[in-house]
């Protein structure tokens, strides 16, 4: 009985100090990450969105990316309803009741882009066990290896926005995900959904300058003149256009979520309805991080535990040897 | 230690060709076709994965449930190593072989289900090395475990094959190893939980908390003792042994204790969070919930008495439902509270269920090969103090 309650009283005991270590994590605590100061992201403002799709086709040239047919019986379309490993970005159409309105909640319609949000302190890269996504320091684009990658598909798990995808039918198969064409910058090009889009809805630039420029837009009076920038924000390359400004959504999503991502969205009729969940602001990562670095840090408490279970297990194996190896020595005798 | 004299492990001995090892070996031979396949054409041409549901039951099943399952070595060597229980002493290798089949397994189990498995290499070297994931260390601490298991259980061997010296030699030091060998399973059992935590709002708030680690730690080691219990009676019955009834019966009080603090944890913590509503949704989730609730509560109902406790066929069933209870919360955990947003769904294709039936039809046979030819099983000389019939006869 004593044995019993000693065994449920340091079960408890044990479990009291996981669940403290577990519960109140301040000693490794982290925040939500900071982002670059250089960042580079996008804007996507979907009123001005016009539903083209020349981004999805740019996207596709520029990252060489194969034929993703809707349907392997009518393989005439490479049209995927969402993003795949084989399209990194897609413009999604939204619309309610008559779906005749531009930008207009009832009976209206409006699009939206679906590709990697690049967050600043990003799900995948948290997950993934071998450092096959990372972060930029400098650009904060969150960048894949597949020469590193072992196809576990944590990242896919774990993306909040459900972007990387991996390719289940090849037996290669690799993670596909926007990597804000990367392979692009050092010839002195940016991102190609952006340098193609006629109307200026997808707009490259540096994080700070893209979230001046969507205050900027949300401040604006229903119907006021305004002129709009095409292309790179930072280089102006393209000429503006001008035009009256919609009646936005006051809400710049991408600010504040999971702690913020490099992609800003615009919209006029509320995210939820164009298939953007609300998020807290406070990055499960930062979360899985805390609890994960409060256990093992500097493996302080793994070690703390194993001297501990070494000095008890010492002491109870020592007779349990003896008598262990009496009785191999009498079973291997009888065996004799 | 608290002197207990227990008979030797010995060979079962018999024949090693069954109807039971050749069911298996055609279910293990049917999963290496499959895996075939899966090798030449890919994932997508033997599972039903997809973005919405990366992980199956391939994970979950063969990796998360496999090797909880494969905590008896761990939950014993508890009791009788650290806790000086020197009684249940004659479980702690039956239950070691358990252990090691189902984490080997669950190991190679990994490598089918992943895309670039000639990478697989990466989480253990260095350079690749991402501390930040809980996957990392859950990598590295099984990986690490499955070789202390196999130096735990190498004494099996080396009586067999008569190094004495070697046994001599690794006695001083298996202290440390069993040591190592309960550390390690309670940092990746409760790590196989936290690997949900930065699902965060994807994951169903009935199975979304902080407390994810210690909830699967507490469950791992209740499923472990369950996990002897279903074995002890299942070995007994197949080989015509007698049950250890006093053994499994002060067991599973042990296990109903541990049982009680997962479910203090576990309704404390839903109530704290004020999660608890969620279990009265008229939802898929909830139903699951309450499915998974009632197995973890069942043993206290089956095995509420010594009188009951003493009886083999409710602690078979007992463990039995307290393994399934384990089962559903982690399906239920990676599964079936899992949302990552419409339009996805997931159930095992038919060749993914019997890759996974072949995966511990592997256990099965191996347990069987090894128990009939290796010193695992407590020598049984004596008659049975209690045949199968004579069980039947008692249970009546």
């Amino acid at each position: 009985m004593n044995g019993r309650r000693e065994f449920l009283r340091r079960t408890l005991a044990g479990g009291a100090a996981v669940a403290g270590t577990a519960a109140c994590p301040s000693a490794h605590a982290r925040g939500n990450a900071e982002i670059p100061p250089e960042a580079i992201g996008l804007l996507f403002d979907s009123t001005l969105c016009i539903g083209c799709k020349a981004c999805v086709a740019a996207c596709k040239a520029a990252n060489d990316l194969p034929l993703d047919y809707n349907s392997p019986v009518d393989a005439l379309w490479d049209m995927p309803l969402d993003t795949t490993a084989r399209t990194y970005n897609v413009i999604k159409a939204w619309q309610s009741g008559t779906g005749t309105q531009r930008n207009q909640q009832t009976d209206g319609y409006a699009f939206m882009k679906s590709s990697c949000l690049h967050c600043i302190d990003p799900s995948c890269v948290s997950a993934c066990p071998v450092s096959a996504m990372t972060k930029d320091p400098a650009t904060g684009i969150v960048q894949y290896d597949a020469d590193a990658c072992i196809g576990c598909r944590y990242c896919v798990a774990a993306c909040p926005f459900g972007i990387p995808k991996y390719d289940y039918d090849s037996p290669t198969g690799r993670i596909g995900k926007c990597e804000l064409c990367r392979h692009l910058l050092p010839e002195g090009k940016y991102a190609a959904c952006a340098e193609v889009c006629p109307t200026g809805a997808t707009l490259f630039g540096k994080v700070s300058a893209l979230k001046a420029e969507a205050h900027r837009r949300l401040a604006l009076q229903e119907g006021a003149p305004t002129t709009w920038p095409r292309g790179n924000l930072d280089t102006a390359d393209q000429p503006a256009w001008e035009g009256p400004a919609p009646r936005y959504v006051q809400h710049v999503y991408g600010e504040k979520e999971v702690g913020g991502t490099q992609m800003l969205k615009l919209a006029a009729v509320p995210f939820e309805q164009l298939g953007h969940k609300p998020l807290p602001e406070r990055s499960f990562s930062s979360q899985s991080e805390t609890l994960q670095h409060t256990l093992y840090g500097g493996l302080v408490l793994p070690l703390a535990v194993l001297g501990v279970m070494s000095w008890v297990a010492r002491r109870n194996v020592k007779h349990d040897d003896e008598t262990d190896s009496q009785d191999a020595h009498a079973g291997e005798k009888r065996h004799d | 230690m608290t002197e207990h004299i227990h008979a030797a492990p010995a060979p079962v001995g018999g024949r090693l060709l069954t109807p039971v090892t050749f069911t298996c070996g055609v279910l293990i031979l049917a999963a290496l076709a499959i895996l075939a396949v899966r090798f030449v054409l890919g994932l997508g041409a033997v599972t039903h994965l997809n973005d919405g549901y990366p992980w199956g039951i391939w994970v979950v099943a063969d990796v998360v449930i496999g090797s909880a399952f494969a905590c008896g070595g761990f939950s014993i060597a508890m009791l009788v190593y650290i806790f000086n229980k020197g009684e249940y002493h004659p479980l702690v290798r039956p239950a070691l072989l358990a252990s090691l089949f189902g984490y080997t397994l669950a190991g190679v189990g990994v490598i089918f289900d992943l895309g670039r498995w000639w990478n697989f290499w990466h989480i253990l070297s260095p350079a690749y090395a991402s501390p930040n994931s809980v996957m990392f260390e859950v990598a590295l601490c099984i990986s690490l475990y499955i070789v202390v298991m196999w130096i735990e259980f190498s004494p099996t061997f080396m009586e067999k094959w008569g190094m004495r010296d070697a046994r001599r030699k690794l006695n001083k030091v298996m202290f440390f190893f069993i040591a190592l060998g309960t550390v390690l399973p309670m940092m990746h059992q409760s790590s196989l939980g936290s690997l949900l935590i930065v699902f965060g709002t994807q994951i169903h708030p009935l199975w979304q908390t902080m407390l994810l680690p210690l909830i699967f730690l507490l469950s791992a080691i209740t499923i472990g003792y369950a996990v002897v219990l279903f074995e002890s009676c299942l070995a007994a019955a197949g080989y015509r042994r007698s049950i250890e009834m006093h053994l499994l019966t002060p067991l599973a009080k042990v296990m109903l204790g541990v049982l009680a603090v997962f479910m203090l944890v576990r309704f404390g913590d839903l109530l704290w969070r004020g999660a608890l509503g969620h279990a009265f949704a008229a939802n898929l989730q909830a139903f699951m919930f309450w499915l998974e609730t009632a197995c973890f509560l069942s043993p206290f109902v089956l095995l509420r008495s010594e009188r009951q406790r003493r009886n083999p066929a409710r602690l078979f069933v007992g463990g039995a439902l307290l393994m399934l209870g384990g089962v559903l919360l982690r399906i239920n955990a990676f599964l079936v509270g899992y949302d990552t947003g419409s339009g996805w769904s997931y159930f095992p294709s038919v060749p993914e269920l019997l890759v996974t039936i072949g995966m511990f039809a592997i256990e099965v046979l191996g347990y069987i090969v090894i128990t009939r030819r290796f010193p695992v099983l407590p020598r049984e000389d004596a008659p049975p103090t209690a045949t199968p019939a004579a069980l039947r006869a008692a249970t009546r």
